[in-house]
């Protein structure tokens, strides 16, 4: 029904600015578009106020490329730095309070689930490292041990970014930063491990050195979070400001941090795994009968 | 804005919702609200300020509500859970915290459910954060505040002191004197709270325990009938459901643009809320019949006050009345909108103006002093906190005791 709504009368379509007849007719919304499709269609995501360099900003242009139905997606997140980009997308955004996107993300989850019955909306949460472990670390684990039915995508950049660079749980030991002056007490905490717990039918870490790579974990991951409950992508989208990384060694950065201690990895569970096998089967025979 | 509005004769508009006249899965017939309260039979029943809340939302049309335990809202919570076990709701469940609750109050009114919860004391102002974001960003919900200490050490006794913490949030702000009260208020709320030229939340606050654990007769509306739904489209704002165009709708803070205009939507938006609550008052006096409640106002001496404490004044004046001090009343029923008017009206021939108050703050005596001429007339008391009763019999010492009239010590009595 929404994509319906999407298109303009066509008395009306003039009127309209370009961005929005660009985003019905050259736009993502029903098409399925790929990475490979990137330069060809108009994405959810254009201007954005992110730093130069910043890999947060390729992540999250990635992540929208990888929503399976973005004209049936909101987006959930909390303050920090990955929210100033993805306030600006085409796809419904809900800003709350300090660390509730899980907590709002299982009520707006329920409720559409009830009043759209026979459609899916997806729901996403995309925050950071401190939005989601620090303060928002309470709602995390309770909507994954309630398996709420959306994804949870953290922006690990491993620090508080946005407020000027304070160290968060996701700060390695030892690092100095903001509010550690004597360098990280604790261990970068295992939020991966934490979601193997709760039973997660998927778990993804990522780092965005293969395109094509992000936009099917995060494809993955809500197509999962539709049929079996909580699904979590773990990406890491390097600070260059806080952690002084020069502009052009932004993506050399990631590819070391990835061979050191971010290698890809995906936990999926039996049935997420069959479910999501069945789905890129039909899709790469769809593709063959095509061609 | 605070213009005295006139009780157009207990009406408000007509729903048009689709649904009107139609049957729910449990049988009941959606209704209009006017038709609920002022047309169809009602029924008197003995209840529990809690089994009160239990009948209000049964008849509420609650598409989702959750829940968090604290003293003395508990109950309450859970009779709702039991209507949703019965099919009355479509959702219920605990959170994890009355932060973590109130938020997902915001995640399903985003998605465009009609959302109701409980809360007490310092559940409230763990929640605080969520109550001015569910306002800025127009979310109708209804928390029922069934008002409780908050102080170190714990009390969980009766005390209004929370209601002065909620004042500047940006939600309405109901006062239920009692039990039938908490009914009427719970049901002309959602009503009210969901109006498109209001839309914001609404606190339906009762003094916890007097209310929520004395039974009282309530006349309650007919089983069978329900109120209209909520329609999500009828929001000033987008319901974030992805199905009404424009697609881009933000609902950020522009605190990226460090500018006027930045600003100044802040500003206007802030004040369009404020504005909000004031619209809400034609319909508010049309469901419960004026903001205020006014008795005998002509005579020198006032009782002004909210919730129970009205009705300890109510006997203070019956007291007084014995030994021939003639005393008037008015009832606030409305905290935001405060019946500025209304009260300026009510009081303007009054000497003395006592307001008993059930917490140290005096927030109510505050609010009345700043709206009226002459506002040394405002004697602020009796007060009690702390979970202390407010006996009639110290309403009526305070009053003698200002006229000068020897009283008795209360502690000295029965010795």
């Amino acid at each position: 029904m929404s994509f319906e709504t999407l298109r303009p009368s066509p008395a009306l379509k003039e009127f309209l600015p370009v961005e929005y007849k660009d985003l019905v007719d050259h736009g993502p919304y029903g098409k399925n578009k790929k990475v490979s499709d990137m330069g060809q269609f108009k994405e959810v995501l254009e201007e954005h106020p992110m730093c130069a360099g910043c890999a947060m900003t390729l992540f999250i242009r990635l992540m929208f490329i990888g929503l399976p139905n973005p004209e049936h997606t909101i987006m959930v997140g909390t303050a920090g730095c990955g929210r100033l980009a993805i306030s600006q997308a085409s796809v419904p955004f809900i800003y709350g309070n300090y660390g509730d996107t899980n907590a709002v993300a299982s009520g707006l989850k329920r409720g559409l689930e009830l009043r759209y019955p026979n459609q899916f909306k997806d729901v996403v949460v995309a925050a950071g490292d401190g939005g989601l472990v620090d303060i928002g670390f309470q709602g995390l684990m309770h909507s994954w041990f309630r398996h709420e039915k959306f994804t949870t995508i953290m922006l690990d950049n491993e620090v508080y970014g946005n407020t000027g660079g304070q160290e968060s749980g996701m700060t390695n030991h030892g690092k100095v930063l903001k509010m550690a002056p004597r360098g990280k007490m604790g261990e970068k905490m295992d939020v991966i491990g934490l979601a193997k717990v709760a039973k997660l039918d998927y778990i993804a870490r990522v780092v965005p050195t293969n395109p094509a790579r992000v936009a099917r974990t995060v494809r993955r991951a809500v197509l999962v979070a539709r049929e079996f409950g909580a699904t979590y992508v773990q990406a890491y989208t390097s600070c260059n400001i806080e952690y002084s990384i020069p502009t052009p060694e932004v993506m050399k950065d990631a590819f070391e941090v990835e061979n050191e201690r971010y290698g890809f990895e995906e936990i999926i569970s039996d049935r997420a795994k069959a479910y999501l096998d069945e789905i890129e089967k039909k899709e790469k025979q769809a593709k063959k009968a095509k061609k | 804005m605070n213009k005295q509005v006139e009780s157009p004769k207990g009406r408000i508009i007509k729903s048009r919702h689709v649904k009107l006249g139609t049957k729910n899965k449990k049988g009941q017939t959606f209704t209009d609200v006017n038709e609920m309260f002022f047309e169809a039979e009602r029924t008197a029943s003995f209840l529990t300020g809690s089994e009160v809340i239990r009948e209000a939302i049964k008849r509420a049309s609650v598409g989702m509500s959750i829940a968090y335990p604290i003293t003395p809202q508990s109950e309450a919570a859970a009779l709702i859970g039991e209507l949703y076990a019965e099919g009355y709701l479509d959702d219920y469940f605990r959170g994890e915290s009355e932060f973590a609750v109130m938020s997902q109050c915001a995640g399903a009114a985003f998605g465009g459910m009609r959302v109701f919860t409980t809360t007490a004391g310092p559940g409230t102002l763990r929640a605080m954060e969520n109550f001015s974001m569910w306002a800025g960003s127009r979310l109708p919900i209804q928390v029922c505040v069934t008002m409780r200490g908050v102080n170190s050490p714990l009390s969980i006794q009766p005390d209004t002191l929370e209601l002065s913490y909620l004042l500047e949030s940006g939600m309405l702000l109901w006062h239920a004197e009692t039990a039938q009260d908490l009914y009427d208020f719970i049901l002309k709320g959602f009503i009210v709270a969901e109006q498109p030229d209001v839309h914001l939340p609404i606190a339906v606050c009762c003094d916890g325990f007097f209310v929520t654990h004395t039974k009282d007769t309530v006349e309650l509306t007919p089983e069978d009938l329900c109120l209209t739904p909520y329609d999500p489209y009828k929001s000033p704002v987008p319901c974030m459901d992805m199905e009404c165009p424009p697609i881009r709708m933000m609902r950020d803070p522009f605190v990226m643009k460090s500018n006027y205009i930045s600003y100044s939507t802040h500003a206007s938006w802030q004040q369009e809320v404020r504005a909000a609550i004031e619209r809400s008052r034609k319909h508010t006096a049309a469901l419960i019949g004026g903001l205020i409640d006014v008795e005998n106002n002509d005579r020198d001496i006032l009782i002004v006050s909210s919730g129970t404490a009205v009705s300890q004044g109510r006997e203070a004046i019956r007291l007084l009345e014995e030994e021939g001090i003639k005393v008037g009343l008015v009832k606030i029923k409305t905290i935001r909108p405060f019946p500025h008017e209304e009260v300026r009206e009510a009081v303007k021939n009054a000497k003395h103006i006592f307001v008993p108050e059930f917490n140290m703050a005096g927030w109510l005596a505050r609010e009345i002093k700043s709206v009226i001429n002459d506002n040394d007339r405002v004697i602020c008391g009796p007060q009690v906190a702390g979970g202390m009763t407010l006996p009639s019999e110290v309403i009526v010492e305070e009053i003698k005791k200002y006229l000068g009239i020897k009283v008795g010590s209360l502690a000295g009595r029965g010795s």
